[in-house]
């Protein structure tokens, strides 16, 4: 009796046998899986290194403030294209935050179901999926080659309504996921002392989701500043001050794509000095937008 | 004097009529916002097709299978860049799902400690917030320079394999794949991170319950109940891959003229629009609206398949 049970209960076998084939494999996985994450984070510690030593050190007052120079010549700044990503974004972002906003209300507050209501859903989807470059084909085909803007054809305005296509879908997910976490009894409580559903979404669940769908406008409109593709035949590009919201206009991410492939090299430190103030601007959105929602999450 | 008070305090008090018609001006105004998803949706595809009627007239289905791009005499078709476009979006996916995955897992299962985690799962996060166009500039400068020696011996070792045929000057198929690798990567880790999460912890503590390693948990048990959100991940990624547009087009060189070689420049469907539309014009015009109605069709069929994926395959616990 007692032989069986110390033969069963092997002193050796309650030892972990590192040389067991399953506790080999096991260091191996850990060992490929942890790789495979180094891997993964390198090419942002490359880019983000090259993007600080390449463009950091060119910035200064003058070329955030100078227009582009002419091909061959050295100098000049990225001034114009700071200024017409600004208001491209701002013309996106006027367009897409309220349509998105209000889709979003509409689904999280009014729609019952039905097959409006699950086509919209799909529709965001889909529309979030759609590739960059074919919002800029459609805004050419609507806008540009038809004059449909005053007879204008390339123009800022063209390129922000490109732009807030691409940023609606995100607009109205996070609205929707936003204010569906906004809990059901002030609702009720609002509905209960007499208020109408306006009042209700607007001044009760609306400024509850206020945090989490200011995260994603905020999260929306730096992907928005960077993108490129819709801006390339839309907006176009300028070597001038913006002469108009009408007119063509000049784009830090298009002044990249354009002056990367030129075979000046002044043209190039402009593209990585532009590189620097559009990657600064959009991490600080990123880690702007986390911080709100940590904030809000404390709270 | 009580009754009239009375009586004020317990009528029924209607709604004046400006609030009514706020209240239902507000709802008819949201409904009509939500239908501009579906108004600017169905003005993409229209667009796309009323743009390329023209060229489907003249070329037919024989535009996506020839590979001749020639402005002067006016024949085109798009099969370099379609078959740009699938090869490099594939195999792209080939290299980050692995990297991926693997890398979703180091960071949801506790093998460092969750501040490391953390931290990696930010950086992965914040990669994927660098705009493409950034990644191409970075790729022409820097990545493409260090790649040629190893491509170049690739070439040499490998060259009578007809996908590494030819001798890599610069651009090509091969750096484009490797920077689509970086800007699909963040998206398959978040999706499969968050599907990992998802994974009941009781299906875990029953596996090492009774016995098994760490890793065969997460091989036999994790994963497989992850799976559904994962492939729906991998095909948002593919149908990203597809459609991403600068940094392909700043590092594949833009050519027109077919070769199997993987070193040989190439062309996509984005790229070669980002590259013809804006100086296009005549029959060209409508030749690209149909690439552009054909990578949109890729798209959404990948896009409708990933949806109808994550909902068909989720298990139920």
């Amino acid at each position: 009796m007692t032989i069986a049970t110390q033969s069963l209960f092997e002193r050796q076998s309650l030892h972990r046998q590192p040389n067991l084939p399953r506790n080999r494999w096991n260091v191996f996985f850990t060992v490929l899986a942890g790789f495979f994450a180094l891997i993964a984070v390198l090419p942002l510690l490359l880019v983000l290194l090259y993007v600080l030593i390449k463009g950091g050190s060119l910035i200064s007052l003058g070329l955030l403030t100078q227009l582009p120079p002419a091909p061959g010549t050295s100098g000049g700044g990225i001034g114009n294209a700071i200024l017409g990503t600004f208001l491209v974004t701002l013309v996106a972002s006027l367009i897409a935050i309220p349509v998105g906003v209000g889709g979003g209300i509409y689904l999280a507050e009014y729609s019952r179901g039905g097959w409006f209501q699950s086509f919209v859903r799909f529709g965001t989807n889909v529309l979030a999926g759609v590739p960059s470059i074919i919002c800029g084909v459609f805004i050419y085909g609507l806008i540009v080659a038809t004059r449909l803007l005053f007879g204008e054809s390339y123009s800022a305005v063209a390129g922000g309504i490109a732009l807030s296509v691409l940023m609606l879908p995100t607009v109205i997910k996070t609205t929707d996921e936003g204010l569906k976490l906004v809990p059901q009894e002030l609702r009720w409580g609002a509905i209960g002392v007499g208020a109408s559903k306006f009042v209700t979404v607007t001044r009760i669940t609306l400024p509850t989701a206020f945090t989490p769908i200011a995260t994603g406008v905020v999260l929306g409109i730096a992907r928005a500043a960077g993108e490129t593709a819709p801006l390339i035949f839309t907006a176009l590009f300028s070597p001038f001050w913006p002469e108009g919201l009408l007119k063509p206009i000049a784009t830090m991410s298009v002044l990249i794509f354009n002056f990367a492939i030129m075979p000046y090299e002044a043209q190039n430190a402009l593209a990585w000095a532009a590189s620097f103030v559009l990657v600064m601007l959009i991490l600080g959105a990123n880690l702007f937008a986390r911080w709100l929602s940590r904030f809000a999450s404390s709270t | 004097m009580t009754t009239s008070s009375n009586g004020d305090l317990f009528t029924l008090k209607r709604r004046p009529p400006s609030e009514k018609f706020l209240d239902i001006g507000f709802r008819q105004l949201v409904i009509v916002l939500a239908s501009l998803v579906a108004i600017v949706l169905l003005g993409i595809l229209l667009t796309v097709v009323h743009g390329s009627e023209e060229a489907f007239k003249q070329f037919g289905f024989s535009f996506l299978v020839k590979s001749s791009w020639n402005p002067v005499n006016e024949e085109y078709g798009a099969f370099t860049a379609i078959y740009g476009t699938i090869v490099t979006s594939l195999l792209s996916l080939l290299i980050a799902v692995p990297l991926g995955v693997g890398t979703a897992i180091f960071i949801t299962e506790n093998l460092i400690p969750l501040k490391l985690r953390n931290l990696i799962g930010l950086m992965v996060e914040l990669l994927a917030a660098i705009p493409s166009v950034v990644l191409g500039l970075w790729a022409i400068f820097v990545m493409e320079p260090f790649l040629r020696p190893i491509l170049n011996w690739l070439y040499e070792a490998l060259g009578w394999l007809p996908i590494f045929s030819t001798q890599p000057l610069g651009p090509g198929i091969a750096p484009a794949i490797l920077i689509l690798v970086v800007m699909i990567l963040p998206i398959i880790t978040a999706i499969a991170r968050d599907s990992l999460n998802q994974v009941p912890p009781e299906l875990r503590q029953a596996a090492y319950g009774i016995g098994t390693t760490r890793w065969g948990a997460i091989l036999q048990v994790i994963l497989p109940a992850a799976v559904s959100g994962i492939t729906g991940g991998v095909m948002l990624a593919l149908g990203r891959a597809m459609g991403e547009t600068m940094a392909v087009t700043m590092i594949i060189g833009n050519s027109n003229n077919f070769s199997l070689s993987l070193l040989a420049p190439g062309n996509t469907i984005a790229s070669m629009l980002a590259n013809q539309f804006g100086e296009a014009d005549g029959s060209q015009v409508s030749s690209l609206m149909y690439a552009a109605l054909v990578l949109m069709v890729l798209t959404l069929v990948v896009n409708i398949f990933a949806q109808w994926i994550v909902k068909r395959l989720s298990l139920k616990y």
